[in-house]
């Protein structure tokens, strides 16, 4: 089986993040209002072959802690879904 | 004479100015390409600033799984000198032979300018002939250069004199005004500045002699069978 894979990285909490904190600032003189807890991460995608969905989260949940993020600074969250294989 | 090896990544940038700078106080110095597994006999190693893979999904994180870090993980085992700058400091993080990470600058620019320095303690292969609390103004040219760690590990690494140069007036956020640090052994140490841009009166400064010079010194005290560890005991 195939499954799509999609990586969400983004700071842990209660670590600073201007990228987000200048993005919010922003949004006044746009017109937003309300908008707060503006946070900015990466997003990495793929495609994985598994014999089932649990071995698929497990291979890429290992991805993440080895390499897509760094647990000192970042956390990541996984969500997959089987890819459709069509004729 | 010594000989260290100057370990370039795909992206590295200051590898001969830094082997230029070795050469100024004594140390024979050579390149090593990230592929090779084994560096044959060296005393040391130097991973030398830059961009190692583009800096891709972080600084070092790519870098951190070239065959050549086997052989400094094994030259930092055994007590060896691995000296890690800019670049070279966050590949040394990411691979876990120094603890912490380094985030983008609080200020979300690049900084290349000259800093002041405090060495804080000088029981490392960077600092072994510099004195306590000697001011040294150095370059810093980076854009992920905000040291961070939790604060356990940030008083852990007060309290035990791991950190060995904080920045006088902080540029880039570090926790601590943490400019470098160095392992539980010593004998592996990471700065954001660059010693080797700071190695001729003509470059605006000559202070990074102190901290090359200090490898130069500690790298005859190893080979004379006095390790930093005895050396600082007595």
């Amino acid at each position: 089986m195939r499954f799509a894979v999609t990586v969400e990285v983004t700071g842990l909490e209660g670590i600073s993040d201007p990228e987000g904190q200048t993005i919010e600032r922003v949004l006044p003189s746009l017109g937003f209002a309300g908008i707060e807890q503006v946070r900015v991460g990466k997003l990495v995608s793929f495609e994985l072959a598994a014999a089932g969905e649990e071995e698929a989260r497990r291979v890429a949940e290992e991805l993440c802690h080895r390499l897509l993020a760094n647990p000192v600074m970042e956390k990541a969250s996984v969500r997959l879904a089987p890819v459709r294989e069509n004729a | 004479m010594s000989r260290l090896a100057v370990v370039v990544f795909p992206g590295s940038n200051c590898e001969h100015d830094v082997v230029a700078a070795l050469e100024r106080v004594g140390i024979e110095a050579s390149l090593v390409w990230h592929q090779q597994d084994s560096l044959g006999q060296v005393d040391g190693i130097v991973l030398p600033g830059g961009f190692a893979h583009g800096d891709y999904l972080r600084p070092g994180a790519i870098a951190r799984f070239s065959p050549v870090m086997t052989a400094v993980a094994e030259m930092a085992r055994q007590g060896g000198p691995v000296v890690g700058i800019c670049n070279g400091f966050q590949v040394l993080t990411e691979a876990g032979l120094l603890e912490g990470a380094l985030r983008p600058n609080a200020g979300r620019r690049f900084i290349c300018r000259d800093v002041t320095c405090e060495v804080r303690s000088i029981d490392s292969p960077l600092t072994v002939d510099c004195e306590r609390g000697e001011r040294l103004v150095l370059p810093i040219n980076h854009n992920e250069g905000n040291f961070t760690c939790d604060e356990k590990t940030t008083r852990r690494l007060f309290e035990r004199e791991q950190v060995v140069l904080t920045y006088t007036d902080n540029p880039n956020g570090s926790v601590g005004d943490i400019a470098g640090i160095c392992n539980e052994g010593r004998n592996v140490v990471g700065l954001m500045p660059h010693p080797e841009r700071a190695s001729d009166a003509l470059l605006g400064s000559a202070d990074g002699l102190s901290l090359l010079s200090s490898l130069a010194s500690f790298l005859v005290g190893k080979r004379a069978g006095r390790p930093a560890a005895a050396r600082s005991a007595s």
